[in-house]
């Protein structure tokens, strides 16, 4: 990636990634913004370099990761899915009776020599089995298949939600609803499937959430009706990112955000950080970076020869969206709070590892098409 | 874009997908475009607002403290300092997390640890909770340092080192540093400290990470140097509460003026208190005697009848009044002496007191010369010195005397006069003639000798003459022979008065008075004294306020380094000692 225009060292590193198999091109954006990531890292931490440290670590412990997964068949993938969304599955029962409790959810597994979230296992593993089982279907999806993808999606994010962990149970949701969206459900299917869900609306907020869910949905409507409580961080966020401007305070000179006003700065709220530092030139390079990440995950995804490839490279690539835009709308106030990291950049292992592989992923089905080439 | 698919997929429909990618750009376009938009609208239109938001959270002016003026005698010796101290005070749910902490402290500051626990508890909901106030600043540091939750606030207490020697003068402050009384009272704007402003960034834990600008800077107030000297007042103060205590007298008031310029080097009050003890201050002690509390002068009024008449050549230095029988009847009432002193010179009718002849000179003259004259002296006037509560005494107009009040002013009765008013017009004869206005502020060097209100209210040579007859009281024959002082020449007036009641006197109730100057020969002192309801060991002028008079200008003399003008009777007195 060396800007070097010789072609004989252009030539050289084109050859190391198609070893390595992996793609240049979205390698790059990752690096660039997980470089950006820990510079603002930096200054959301307080100037904490063990902090950065930490992360970058972090980060190369999921580059390997990329790159191992990067260079698995995609036809072992495609046959491991079942296994891993079992395997997930498990454990998110597991987690149910065995789970540490931390922040008031249950979310965490402790296997004596990591400690980890197994719904992050089904943001990977909940879009792979939906896509290997509609992969060797009749497209458009039928009713049967529907059903089938509907259960394999509702389990997982059902057992998520009940943690309760909103944002992951969104997200895995989401992805598994991409796979068949992208697999073609019928439009009158799907319009049938909102105008069902819009009725259920009421009965949902009524059941299936918990109150403080609630709360922070109300909260959105107006933060200022409950300023010191549950409004505060989506206010002390706005009055962040507001006062950065056209063009920000600059690095290391947010006050909101240096003067620990802004609860959870290096983790989910770091975008506001990000959006007082750099201001409003800084956030639109920033989503443009996002939206190239994106963009190439979808023109692998076009570019796939293989159904399963490119249900799952679409889906993750959309799902990433999803991601940053359930983030940063939160942090902007536009969405309520729900704890979802602003993807590669937030302080934190694994959403990192996660993300990381689902990239991999995407250059696994990057490489198999070239070899059906 | 799916043509691969196409061709894999024999059963792809195209009209149905190809809507489907359109729709998935068409929502991740129109998603971006809100969020972007969200930005512009929160980093463009509403930036004012939420900037200024911003800086409501972070931007605090806080104050900066300031010094309230110190309160010093002439030569810079502190009367009343305001000293650093650190009162700790805690955020009760800050603190309620950690009690081990809260022990150590409570510890420290020798409070009641299961106390304090339930009244942090009652107070969980507040953020701020007094511990303990005004402490050594050293020991508050040790006691706060780096335990979460419990923080030091700087205060100012004002402390007054001399005590209830010169508490009278200088007053008290309240807890916000406003004077209450005496100086502390007059000079408020003078010695009030200015706080600055200066304009912080606090992050959320209300601490200061940046100065941004200093808005006013922190004014301490301004010093006020009085007129005291300490080393006279000490004496003064030591001098009168002993006498009231010998004498088992109700309260007293000392006055020592420089003559030559009017600057009050001591004044003193009995019953005193201690500002720095606030709990046993009662209202009658607090009270500034000296300036505030008037009598009937009685005797000591009389040299200035002497002087008025002389003034106005009714009389001379060498004239005789007949006082026989020893009383005189004025429109039915009786005055009188204490025996028949017959005829008696002038300066007679002052060492011997006599009411009677005082009466006679003051009834030659007119009534409203008379009054002019005491007038001039300041009797009725203010005495110049801006102090809360200062009474002007009582003195009516000629138009309302009666003939028996015009008889009974040449020796002191019917008016009434404040001891430093009374000073003061000693002040005139030993000025030869010049009034001055009296001063509790230090002069300085080049304007002490003009005294802005100063002015010629006496003949000089009238005032010679009446110094010249005071000096006999204290000489061996006077009433006042306890105020004489070795190698000095002592000019001075006793006054014995009863009290005044609605309708009367009282029988047995007296004020007990001396006024002086020293060195007669060449005046620099000035001092009157009054004790009143003296009701043991005496009563007279002379046996109660004399003594007083003596050891404070004694002292005052030799420290105040003034040339004896009397040596023959030091070397007698030395040979008598020997």
């Amino acid at each position: 990636m060396s800007q070097v225009l010789d072609s004989d060292s252009v030539s050289y590193s084109r050859r190391i990634m198609d070893a390595l198999r992996l793609d240049p091109v979205m390698l790059s954006l990752l690096l660039i913004l997980a470089s950006f990531g820990s510079l603002v890292l930096y200054s959301a931490s307080g100037a904490d370099l063990d902090a950065v440290v930490r992360q970058m670590t972090r980060i190369v412990v999921a580059m390997l990761l990329l790159v191992a997964i990067a260079n698995i068949p995609l036809r072992m993938i495609r046959k491991f899915s079942i296994w891993l969304y079992i395997a997930g599955v498990a454990l998110l029962i597991a987690v149910m009776f065995f789970g540490e409790v931390g922040k008031g959810a249950q979310r965490w597994l402790n296997l004596g020599f990591i400690r980890f979230q197994p719904s992050e296992i089904l943001k990977l593993a909940v879009p792979m089995v939906v896509a290997a089982y509609l992969a060797n279907r009749v497209l458009p999806v039928g009713l049967k298949e529907l059903l089938v993808s509907a259960v394999l999606v509702a389990i997982p994010v059902l057992l998520i939600a009940r943690q309760p962990d909103l944002g992951t149970a969104i997200l895995v949701g989401s992805a598994g609803f991409f796979v068949l969206f992208l697999a073609g459900v019928r439009w009158r299917v799907m319009i049938s499937l909102g105008i069902l869900l819009s009725l259920m609306a009421p009965l949902l907020w009524k059941f299936a959430l918990h109150d403080y869910q609630r709360k922070r949905i109300l909260t959105l409507l107006d933060p200022e009706s409950d300023p010191l409580g549950s409004g505060y961080h989506i206010i002390q966020s706005k009055i962040a990112i507001g006062s950065g401007g056209v063009y920000g305070k600059g690095w290391l000179n947010g006050t909101q955000s240096q003067l620990d006003f802004i609860p959870e700065r290096s983790t989910d709220f770091i975008f506001s950080v990000f959006g007082e530092e750099f201001g409003f030139f800084g956030s639109v390079v920033l989503l443009l970076i996002y939206l190239a990440i994106i963009f190439r995950g979808l023109y692998i995804a076009a570019h796939s020869t293989e159904n399963f490839g490119r249900l799952l490279a679409g889906a993750l690539s959309l799902t990433f969206f999803v991601y940053l835009f359930v983030n940063t709308g939160m942090v902007t106030g536009m969405l309520p709070v729900v704890g979802v990291p602003l993807p590669l950049i937030s302080y934190g292992g694994t959403s990192m590892v996660t993300l990381m592989m689902g990239f991999g992923l995407i250059m696994s089905i990057r490489s198999a098409k070239r070899f059906l080439v | 874009m799916k043509r691969n698919i196409e061709t894999d997929k024999p059963d792809y429909q195209p009209e149905f997908l190809a809507g489907r990618h359109y729709f998935v750009l068409l929502m991740m376009f129109s998603l971006l475009a809100g969020l972007v938009g969200r930005a512009l609208y929160l980093q463009v239109v509403e930036q004012d607002f939420l900037a200024s938001q911003g800086g409501q959270r972070q931007i605090r002016t806080i104050e900066t403290p300031a010094y309230r003026g110190s309160i010093l005698d002439r030569f810079g010796t502190p009367l009343a300092i305001s000293t650093p101290v650190d009162s700790v005070w805690v955020n009760p749910s800050e603190i309620l997390e950690n009690l081990e902490a809260l022990k150590q402290v409570t510890g420290k500051l020798e409070l009641n640890y299961r106390d304090t626990v339930t009244l942090l508890k009652q107070r969980a909901n507040r953020e701020f909770v007094y511990l303990k106030r005004q402490l050594d600043p050293g020991f508050a540091r040790a006691v706060a340092s780096d335990i979460d939750g419990v923080y030091l606030q700087r205060e100012y207490h004002r402390y007054y080192p001399a005590g209830e020697v010169v508490s009278h003068l200088v007053g008290f402050t309240d807890i916000d540093d406003q004077g209450q009384e005496g100086l502390e009272l007059a000079y408020q704007d003078w010695l009030s400290a200015q706080p600055g402003q200066r304009r912080v960034i606090r992050n959320q834990r209300g601490e200061v990470i940046e100065e941004l600008a200093q808005v006013a800077p922190a004014e301490s107030g301004k010093d006020v140097y009085t007129s005291i000297d300490m080393r006279l007042q000490y004496i003064a103060y030591r001098s009168l509460a002993r006498a009231i205590q010998y004498h088992a007298a109700k309260a007293g008031s000392a006055v020592l003026l420089d003559a030559r310029s009017g600057e009050i080097l001591a004044m003193v009050n009995q019953p005193s208190y201690n500002p720095n003890q606030r709990r046993s201050m009662a209202a009658g002690q607090m009270r500034n005697r000296a300036l505030t509390d008037v009598f009937e002068p009685g005797s000591t009024i009389k040299p200035f009848t002497l002087a008025a008449a002389l003034d106005r050549g009714h009389f001379h230095a060498g004239s005789h009044i007949d006082t026989s029988p020893g009383h005189l009847m004025v429109s039915g009432h009786p005055v009188k002496d204490v025996r028949n002193y017959g005829v008696l010179r002038l300066a007679d009718i002052l060492r011997k007191s006599s009411n009677v002849g005082a009466s006679r000179i003051a009834l030659s003259m007119d009534k409203r010369d008379l009054w002019e004259s005491f007038r001039d002296y300041g009797f009725g006037e203010a005495s110049g010195v801006a102090f809360p509560g200062e009474s002007s005494g009582y003195f009516r107009h000629h138009s309302q005397w009666q003939p028996l009040d015009h008889a009974t002013m040449g020796f002191g009765y019917g008016m009434s006069v404040s001891i430093t008013q009374l000073a003061r017009a000693y002040g005139v004869i030993a000025n030869q003639g010049r009034l001055l206005g009296v001063s509790l502020l230090r002069k300085e060097e080049e304007t002490r000798s003009t005294n802005q209100i100063s002015r010629h209210v006496m003949k000089s040579a009238s005032a010679r003459q009446v110094i010249d007859m005071m000096k006999q009281v204290v000489g061996p024959k006077g009433t006042a022979q306890q105020a004489a002082v070795a190698g000095y020449q002592i000019a001075g007036k006793t006054g014995t008065a009863k009290k005044s009641i609605a309708g009367g006197y009282r029988k047995d109730d007296y004020v007990a008075v001396f006024a002086g100057i020293a060195p007669a020969s060449n005046p620099r002192l000035v001092m009157a004294v009054m004790i009143d309801e003296p009701t043991q060991n005496g009563y007279y002028g002379g046996v109660v306020a004399a003594p007083v008079f003596r050891e404070v200008i004694a002292n005052a003399l030799r420290i105040l380094d003034i040339p004896p003008d009397d040596l023959p009777t030091l070397v007698q007195s030395r040979e008598q000692g020997a």
